[in-house]
């Protein structure tokens, strides 16, 4: 049976298509949610793609996450259901506490458009298994507010549990703190990640398609035995 | 649905038109509206009574240079009428953007527009509602918008001016482009003194379709409802059309035309594409208009007109922003966001349901009839009857005076023959690394980067590339190639030839990445039409790519025309900026500009002459601007064209890039940087030629290795000239016995020419 794998439209998102076409390559199924609808339609494993929802107006993510999709979906990852929100969606999920601290204006004030390597620093979460710790990949960044800020003792618990899922490791280029360019929560299933692993599934439209096994780690980690 | 804010009780008594025909004499403020004596009268003979005021704010906007064309029409006729025979048309000039068949069921539309003025007075919005309003003309041919680009040009670069605009330009695009999640994949960057107080933004969006979904601006079947959604009207832009865009910057203190520009709001345009598709893809729409510049004024006399047909409009049903705003405020209204559909009646609620799905207002407003009149209501009272066509479509047409000026043989004569060349290794280097470092030859990435140019996921090639290629189908691989180009320098020179250098070098930035160039849009930025010598250059334009489209079999689309562009009495560089679009029948087998393998043979293509003459090594390097541009030799252009395209589907080369502004040296540098990889080349004996000349219909390739016998062979055949000149490989830009160059050096000095615009 194919993992079905379901991909959040809010409005305002803009790399929903992306990232159902990522699924697809992945080799699972998308399936397309609505952020109006409450139902999960009993997906899998969830994405919250980029994009701008709502304008990002107030705050980025801030009206998202109170989006009526998002009850089942806070439920259902403190269940253990897999949940990457990617860019907008990491905002979104700072916003809605599944992940702690929260992401500000870039360092240099501008939208940045980047090929970026990052360093995997955790390779058990539901999204990052089928990486090395310690293993360089190349993905896009793209964003305006995508510096990762949380106070020191927060910094201190996700070092001390391997929280941090991924660093920046080809300069900084947004004033992350510690160069953190994606986290999870402490159970391993809900990550957030600022550049879009999805724009970096072929070497004919990405810088390489390292971002794949973002996708195919999902696909392991609801392996049906 | 809508809800109305109603007029406020103390509204002022509206100008009937049963008032306008009692009052025949009452002043009215024509002139303040940009409407001249002659053209007052001549509304008044055509309605045989004064124009209300709702009438006479139609008129202004409608008979405006930006809206009507007065003083170009006659001469942009020539781009139907000597168009070349072609049977990829599906709709051509005088649609909101032409549209062209790609093949395999898929069409393409596509169109540049100008929003120069708004940008100079506020360039953050100027330039975000530039992008928006372009996106919306593509939007209403019944296209998904799949891609930005856009042409700028600034004062120079350390002008006090060009970083208070520049950077708020930037943000604009960067802030609407990304926001509704379309690629931006290339454009322009120029910068000279005589954009100082005119800069030049010039946006310009693609679409996709399929053949059946085309859509058209027009208001058939009497009894249909005129459907006005997305944003709320507001008071913003109102008068821009005829007050902003068709008359210069003057000296300060001129309070009537105090000029305003329109806000933006790039989610509510998201949300309006989104809504759109889904209407379309529902059969729910008959005709459909975007609101651009002269706002619901525009959009109802184009749709009637382009119906042939009449409408009744209730003003008073328009939902409003600012409640205060009357009748004619309305109709001129140019906030952003804003479509109008036609619909049938049976249909209306299914049409107000996915408006609801995607949040986004909408309201009837009235309905189309057969009584061939434009009338229109405020509460009750008729404000408006007019023919829509006498708006839309008849507009005054000026044949202005064009005389060619006496300054052009000063400038002829002064050639570049006796410019002192670089005489020795060091002269040659340190002259590519002035080229290199300089603000029009350096590197765009800190004004790129701030555009998202992966979004849509199909982005096969955007900056620094010659153009941006986008894939359209993930089966087939059919993408499309598209590239602008405009070189102010050449048309002041000749403005023929330069603008025929523009659409060349436009032709093969498209063809350089394995496409077949198919079709033109384009967007001639001018000084003022009531010039003479302004309207030479500008008829010599029109007559310099109407005669180079026919000679290349590309027609001309659509487009757009911005006069005016002057500080005071002088006007910019003559720019046309010609816009090429092309298909790729396999985006897998494209061709980057960079030297991204070692190894390589290097060759170069075309024929290389001594010319200098608007080069930008003679500007930069000598201040100079004189003599006559390159040649131009479109049956070269087509044989180069046809080999790259060739080469590229043989899989005959990994690396072709277009040889323009700054000649060979720049190309070799761009692509060794681009790519990573450096080269050795041996020059001939005239050096300087070799590597500043700009001569055109050029490109340097890199040849696959073991691939050399067929690449020869495939050059020949095209009757191109093609001479191997290097190889790629090392980190050295070297050119053998004149000098080396670290590719770090290249690198610092190629980077730091833009480095200081946005700190």
């Amino acid at each position: 049976m194919t993992a079905r794998i379901g991909v959040v439209t809010f409005p305002g998102s803009l790399d929903d298509r992306d990232a159902c076409r990522a699924v697809q390559r992945a080799g699972a199924q998308p399936v397309e949610l609505w952020h109006d609808q409450a139902s999960l339609r009993g997906v899998d494993a969830v994405i919250l793609p980029g994009g701008f929802s709502y304008g990002d107006y107030l705050r980025c993510g801030a009206i998202a996450r109170f989006a009526p999709v998002m009850g089942e979906l806070t439920e259902a990852a403190a269940r253990g259901l897999p949940v990457l929100g990617i860019c907008n969606g990491f905002q979104i999920l700072c916003e809605a506490h599944l992940l702690p601290g929260a992401l500000a204006r870039n360092a240099g004030l501008h939208f940045v458009t980047r090929d970026v390597t990052i360093r995997i620093e955790n390779d058990t979460s539901a999204w990052t298994r089928q990486y090395r710790t310690g293993q360089d990949i190349r993905v896009v960044l793209k964003s305006g507010e995508g510096a990762y800020m949380a106070d020191p003792q927060t910094l201190a618990r996700i070092e001390a549990t391997g929280q941090v899922l991924a660093r920046y490791a080809s300069g900084n280029p947004n004033g992350s703190l510690r160069e953190i360019a994606g986290i999870v929560n402490e159970a391993g299933n809900v990550a957030g990640l600022m550049p879009h692993p999805e724009h970096a599934i072929d070497e004919l439209t990405g810088p390489s398609a390292d971002g794949l096994g973002f996708f195919t780690s999902a696909l392991r980690a609801v392996a049906i035995p | 649905m809508s809800h109305n804010v109603a007029a406020t009780a103390e509204s002022p008594v509206q100008d009937t038109v049963a008032g306008a025909a009692a009052t025949p004499d009452r002043p009215q403020p024509f002139a303040a509206l940009g409407l001249t004596a002659d053209e007052y009268a001549r509304i008044s003979g055509l309605l045989r009574r004064r124009p209300t005021d709702a009438e006479l704010a139609i008129y202004s906007v409608m008979w405006s240079e930006h809206c009507s064309y007065k003083s170009s029409r006659k001469h942009l006729r020539q781009f139907a009428d000597s168009a070349p025979a072609t049977d990829v048309l599906l709709a051509g000039i005088g649609q909101n953007a032409g549209v062209v068949d790609v093949g395999q069921g898929y069409a393409v539309t596509f169109k540049i527009e100008s929003h120069n003025h708004p940008s100079y007075v506020e360039p953050f919005q100027g330039a975000a509602t530039g992008v928006g309003g372009i996106v919306r003309d593509i939007l209403a041919m019944g296209a998904r918008p799949v891609g930005v680009m856009d042409a700028l040009r600034f004062g120079p670069a350390d002008a006090a001016d060009t970083r208070r605009v520049l950077p708020g330009v930037v943000s604009g695009i960067s802030f609407y482009g990304n926001c509704l999640g379309l690629p931006n994949i290339g454009g322009e960057l120029a910068f000279d003194p005589c954009y100082a107080g005119n800069p030049l933004v010039n946006a310009l969006c693609v679409g996709v379709l399929r053949h059946s979904d085309l859509k058209l601006a027009a208001a058939t079947g009497p009894g249909n409802q005129v459907i006005l959604f997305g944003s709320r009207t507001g008071p913003d832009g109102i008068g821009g059309a005829s007050v902003l865009a068709s008359a210069s910057f003057g000296g300060a203190g001129e309070g009537a035309k105090r000029p305003s520009v329109q806000v933006g709001d790039p989610f509510m345009e998201k949300l309006l594409i989104e809504c759109c598709l889904e209407l379309y893809q529902a059969g729910l729409v008959v005709g459909i208009q975007d609101l651009g510049a002269a706002g619901v004024a525009c959009a109802t006399t184009e749709l009637a007109a382009g119906g042939g047909t009449g409408m009744r409009v209730r003003l008073d049903s328009v939902p409003l922003r600012d409640a205060s705003l009357g009748p004619a405020e309305i109709l001129m209204s140019e906030s952003q966001e804003r479509m109008m559909a036609i619909v049938e009646p049976g249909q209306v609620a299914a049409f107000l349901n996915i408006c609801a799905k995607w949040d986004v207002q909408a309201t009837v407003i009235g309905e189309v009839t057969d009584t061939g009149r434009l009338e229109m209501t405020w509460h009750g009272e008729q404000v408006v009857d007019i023919p829509p066509g006498s708006a839309a479509d008849n507009g005054p047409v000026y044949d202005r005076p064009a005389v060619r000026p006496a300054s052009q043989d000063e400038l002829a004569a002064n050639s570049p023959a006796l410019l002192p060349l670089p005489a020795s290794g060091p002269d040659f280097r340190a002259d590519l690394l002035l080229l290199l470092g300089s603000p029009d030859g350096g590197d765009k990435t800190p004004v790129t980067e701030q555009y998202d140019h992966y979004v849509r996921g199909d982005t096969v090639l955007a900056m620094p590339h010659d153009a941006g290629l986008l894939r359209i189908d993930d089966q087939s691989g059919l993408g499309v190639a598209l590239a602008t180009d405009g070189n102010g320098r050449y048309c002041q020179l000749d403005p023929y030839a330069g603008t025929q250098l523009a659409l060349a070098e436009a032709y093969r930035n498209v063809a350089v990445t394995g496409a077949r160039p198919l079709a033109v849009t384009n967007c001639l930025n001018f000084g003022s039409p009531e010039d003479p010598a302004v309207m030479w250059q500008f008829t010599e334009a029109v007559r310099g790519l109407a005669d180079g489209c026919r000679q290349l079999g590309t027609p001309v689309t659509g487009g757009n025309v911005s006069f005016y562009n002057q500080t005071g009495g002088t006007p910019i560089q003559p720019t046309p900026v010609v816009g090429v679009l092309g298909v790729h029948d396999d985006v897998r087998r494209r061709v980057g500009s960079g030297f991204r393998a070692e190894g390589a043979s290097i060759v170069l293509l075309g024929e290389t002459r001594p010319e200098f003459g608007g080069s930008l090594w003679a500007w930069l390097r000598h201040g100079h601007l004189g003599g006559q541009p390159p040649r131009v030799d479109l049956a070269a252009e087509r044989a180069l064209a046809g080999l790259l395209a060739t080469v590229a589907a043989r899989g005959l080369v990994v690396a072709a890039h277009d040889l323009s502004d700054g000649g060979l040296a720049l190309a070799l540098a761009e692509s060794c940087l681009s790519g990573g990889t450096g080269c050795v080349v041996r020059s001939p004996a005239d050096a300087a030629t070799f590597l500043f000349s700009e001569s055109a219909a050029r490109a340097v390739v890199a040849v696959r290795p073991g691939a050399a016998g067929d690449f020869a062979a495939a050059c020949e055949q095209a009757g191109v000239p093609a001479q191997v000149i290097g190889t790629t490989g090392g980190s050295n830009l070297e050119l053998e016995g004149l000098f080396s160059v670290p590719l770090d050096e290249l690198a610092e000095t190629h980077r730091a020419a833009l480095r200081n615009l946005f700190t």
